[in-house]
């Protein structure tokens, strides 16, 4: 066999640059390797050396995450996390980025986003059985942003109808800032059972290797190094990078894999993401400190006159790798036969620590894994923070409101920041597999455990507008909002999924964006006792030089103790008790505006401070809830956050079908800004639920939420035909109904040559 | 003895382990009919559950038609036996010839996942036998092609021999636009062969079998009534 020609001559700038590999990273792998690498081992050095593969610039920052506990069964480094839900049943999740693809080709890109979370779930032996997506795009009223929007909820549901998953959840923001850079997070959760457990690990040489699924083409070449630089004008021309889905192979693909993982003959199984098979074998033999040797020859084609180079970086979807027992793979090969699946072995463990690829019997590249897996150089770049002080200085309250207070309740309620969003998940199958209980719409989607009397619990959440002002604080909002959205249906939290977006690490203030948000995750995190247990970093989210306001994103899940316990968010029955639970408000007067929808869409502004939060008192609040829920007592609970305690009161009122009437939880201050009431209704302060209860339970409720040190202040009744806070505000409950059903719609299904 | 039921897996199903689950609610026993095999294996009752069956390629249902699985299936109906289309079921029924009509694109070109009402047309049919006529039962919809078209002819001929089983209705029984959640040709949401031994359908009655999940409905859907064969087999 003839071995690697050290004479590989040095790629040149521009090779370097389309690459995404500086000069001083170059020079760091020849220096490891002691040779100039060839083009294809630089192509390998530099797709898993790239942002997207290596987190070489959030690395450091994300190991201050609590990743531990006495639930975690598989922390990050996986394919994904997995914490023990008791009684053998495993619970495996992981949040992901598709934001650059989707920019570009929008169906595509956010339905392999899905397609690659779900091979991340079931490659770990456990069956997908859910699936969430936070989703962020510029303005609504924008024709090339409702189209495009229209057409990532249409790449969402095809490839998750198609695959028989159910979408159970997700969020939507639209906002300017997200013009040019829509964010696309898929989740995926699934369950497993410890036996069947499986890593993505390689071991034992001379056992095979097989690739099994899709042939391998030439698209999505460069997808990790794509997403690891800026999108400009050019972008378009980029969309050979995005992959093309095809959730019928992978659903073969799904069914014959869950058939394999209970085999003790399969030793490791891993998906083919970003960077294909260069990625997936690598980290591969990484984790099982041995080393691979493929041969490109045996890998199947989908196109002609491949060069290893393009065979190595494709990211052709709906591919996985496995090594088995030397001697068993006839038996897996025919096995996945009978799903019509091709499946090849494609190279061999080998106990040297190299990656080694050959074609034709000649080696065409030979790299240290430890080289090409941990070999690249971590970034710190500089982080400072931008001058935010003009902003702080600000009192939002000072604003003269442009509206009565009605119509601001009523515009709220029709911005599709806030409205209802039916529209999007009816489009999404969120029944199939039949243990869905409470689905989209809700505060957290609900799953029932086969066989338990306990259920699943699932949410995701970013951070708003506000993470700009506070990046810190805002993810930790994020959070809280989380633990919150699970105690609405009685639900305690047990692991996060973290998804942070950001904009060019390489801008001081976007590093110090990253650093502030990882510190901020880590806070919440810690004061939770939730452990973080995947996530993913998707950087570079910028567009002709203007980045995305940060916006880390939260994945997480929880369980429910007793499922027939579970409440909703909408109220249920004239003459029930509405409460506040939690604090009345904060801020100098009681209420705060900084960052809120309605500075957005009243004034078009962000300016003030970042809502105050009490970590403390969120956990205390969170558990007096589920306790209360627990008991019986709260017939429904739905947590206070976009659009404030008026729009959280509009819209259990309109999810149950009642009116209701309750006294503001604030007193009238006789020397208040213009904006103070307007504060009261749509502020956005922290750790407020609204629940209702029976009568009944009122005297159990308050001696409870005492006990537990938790504020609980009744404020009105269940019942008529209008929305009232009084002597602040009143609407109509059918007009606040088609302002809040109509929003979504009336924006996505208006003529495309029509503007706002 | 209890109704043995052979749920049709063919690659691209998704529905087999609920309909299952439906089948076992009622006691009765679940096999699973390998689309290779053209063997129902004893089964009383042959279910073909929703999905993608073969990717759903040319057109959904246009492959699956042609599984070794569909000539058994083709004979036990032949014979008398019960065969329910269930979604993508209803779709291979009809690419099979074994249903009249063919179900196009949902009239609003998206996929739709929602609760539908369905008013029971007719009873004589094994497996409306525990049904009765002019209920309204609440059965979700989750398809992207469900919306039925079938010639005048063949409409006429369906609706004078009582062959359409159920109609998109809103809650009092009136078949309204606005019930009709895929645009289909006088709100047909399922239809019967001649016989009445074969039933398809776009919504899942699966998907409506435990009050949990929001509605118990779809469950008389998986007890029906053997020997009430309205007309003979033919």
């Amino acid at each position: 066999m003839r071995a690697v020609s050290a004479a590989a001559a040095a790629p040149s700038e521009a090779e370097l640059l389309e690459l995404a590999l500086s000069a001083m990273e170059y020079q760091s792998a020849t220096a490891q390797l002691g040779r100039v690498p060839n083009r294809l081992e630089l192509g390998m050095l530099a797709a898993l050396w790239s942002e997207h593969c290596s987190y070489k610039t959030s690395k450091a920052l994300l190991r201050q995450l609590p990743s531990g506990g006495s639930r975690v069964v598989q922390g990050p480094g996986e394919n994904a996390g997995v914490i023990d839900l008791g009684d053998d049943l495993l619970c495996c999740f992981k949040i992901e980025s598709h934001n650059h693809p989707s920019a570009v080709e929008p169906v595509q890109g956010a339905a392999t986003g899905v397609g690659g979370i779900l091979r991340d779930v079931f490659a770990m032996g456990a069956r997908p059985v859910a699936l969430l997506d936070s989703i962020r795009f510029g303005d609504a009223d924008d024709p090339r942003q409702r189209q495009r929007f229209a057409r990532v909820v249409e790449g969402i549901g095809w490839y998750g109808n198609c695959i028989g998953v159910p979408t159970v959840g997700g969020e939507t923001y639209f906002d300017p800032a997200y013009q040019h850079n829509c964010l696309v997070n898929a989740m995926c959760v699934g369950l497993a059972t410890r036996d069947h457990l499986v890593r993505a690990r390689a071991a034992g040489p001379g056992n095979p290797l097989l690739l099994v699924g899709a042939d391998t083409g030439r698209d999505g070449i460069h997808g990790a190094t794509f997403a690891s630089v800026q999108l400009d004008q050019a972008a378009e021309s980029r969309r050979p990078a995005v992959q093309v889905g095809n959730p019928f192979l992978e659903k073969c693909l799904l069914e014959a894999c869950l058939e394999l993982v209970g085999d003790p003959d399969l030793i490791g199984l891993q998906d083919c993401g970003a960077a294909g098979l260069t990625s997936s074998c690598a980290e591969m033999a990484h984790r099982g400190d041995v080393g691979l040797e493929i041969a490109v020859d045996r890998v199947s084609r989908r196109e002609r006159a491949m060069t290893p180079y393009e065979v190595m970086l494709s990211e052709s979807q709906e591919r996985m790798v496995l090594v088995v027992s030397r001697g068993s793979e006839e038996r897996f090969q025919a096995a996945f036969r009978r799903w019509g699946l091709r499946s090849d072995v494609i190279g061999r463990v080998i106990e040297e620590p190299l990656f080694r690829v050959t074609e034709a019997g000649d080696e065409v590249a030979s790299l240290p894994l430890q080289v090409l897996v941990s070999g690249f150089p971590e970034r710190h770049p500089e982080a400072s923070p931008p001058d935010l002080a003009p902003l702080f200085s600000a009192n939002p309250l000072d604003r003269p409101p442009p509206w009565t207070a009605e119509e601001a309740w009523l515009r709220l309620l029709a911005s599709p920041n806030c409205a209802d969003t039916n529209w999007i998940w009816r489009q999404y199958d969120h029944q199939v597999g039949d243990d869905t209980v409470i689905g989209p719409g809700a505060d957290a989607a609900v799953l029932r455990l086969r066989g338990r009397g306990d259920a699943l619990a699932v949410t995701v959440d970013s951070a708003h507008r506000s993470a700009a002002l506070d990046p810190r604080q805002a993810t930790a909002i994020a959070v809280a909002e989380a633990v919150r959205n699970l105690a609405c249906v009685g639900a305690e939290p047990l692991g996060i999924t973290n998804c942070l977006n950001f904009g060019d690490p390489d801008r001081p203030e976007i590093m110090w964006q990253l650093q502030e948000a990882v510190a901020g995750l880590a806070d919440a995190a810690r004061a939770f006792g939730v452990p973080v247990v995947s996530g993913n970093v998707s950087l570079y989210n910028q567009f002709d030089g203007q980045g995305i306001p940060p916006t880390p994103t939260v994945g997480v899940v929880g369980l429910l103790p007793d499922l027939d316990r579970r409440v909703g968010s909408g109220f249920r029955g004239e003459g029930d008790l509405v409460a506040l639970v939690g604090p009345a408000g904060a801020g100098a007067l009681g209420v705060e505006l900084g960052g809120s929808e309605y500075q957005r869409l009243a004034h078009g502004l962000l300016e003030g401070q970042a809502p105050e939060l009490d970590l403390d008192q969120e956990r205390r609040s969170a558990a007096a809830i589920r306790s209360a829920i627990q008991r019986g007592l709260l017939k429904s609970v739905h947590d206070c956050s976009l659009g404030g305690l008026a729009v959280a009161l509009a819209e259990s009122a309109l999810l149950g079908g009642f009116g209701v009437r309750v006294r503001a939880p604030l007193n009238r201050q006789h020397v208040a800004p213009p904006g103070w009431v307007f504060g009261v209704l749509f502020g956005e302060s922290q750790g407020r639920y609204l629940v209702t209860l029976s009568p009944d339970s009122l005297e159990a409720a308050t001696s409870l939420f005492s006990q537990l040190a938790t504020p609980f202040d009744s404020l009105g009744q269940v019942g008529g035909d209008v929305i009232a806070i009084e002597g602040l505000a009143e609407i109509d409950l059918r007009a606040a109904g088609a302002a809040w059903r109509g929003a979504i719609p009336d924006r996505l299904e208006r003529p495309l040559s029509a503007g706002a | 003895m209890s109704l043995r039921f052979g749920i049709a897996v063919f690659p691209g199903t998704w529905s087999d382990r609920d309909c299952a689950h439906a089948v076992e609610l009622t006691g009765a026993e679940a096999v699973s009919l390998w689309h290779a095999d053209a063997d129902v294996k004893g089964c009383d009752v042959v279910v073909l559950p929703g999905g993608f069956a073969y990717g759903d390629y040319l057109r959904t249902g246009a492959i699956a038609r042609f599984a070794p699985l569909m000539e058994a299936v083709r004979e036990h109906a032949r014979q008398g036996g019960l065969v329910l289309g269930i979604c993508n079921g209803f779709q291979i029924l009809c690419e099979a010839g074994m249903l009249p009509g063919a179900l196009l694109r949902n009239a609003s070109l998206q996929f739709r996942c929602q609760p539908c009402g369905l008013r029971v047309e007719t009873t004589s049919s094994p497996f409306l036998g525990c049904a009765q006529r002019g209920q309204v039962l609440r059965i979700p919809v989750s398809h992207g092609e469900g919306r039925f078209y079938a010639d005048e002819e063949t409409m006429a001929r369906l609706n004078g021999e009582g062959r359409v089983a159920f109609r998109y209705s809103d809650e009092s029984g009136q078949p309204t636009s606005a019930a009709n959640p895929n645009g289909s040709l006088e709100n047909v949401a399922g239809i019967l062969n001649e016989a009445g031994n074969v039933l398809g359908m776009m919504p899942h009655p699966e998907r409506a079998c435990e009050e949990l999940l929001g509605s118990d409905q779809g469950l008389l859907l998986f007890r029906p009534v053997i020997g009430q064969l309205a007309r003979p087999a033919g």
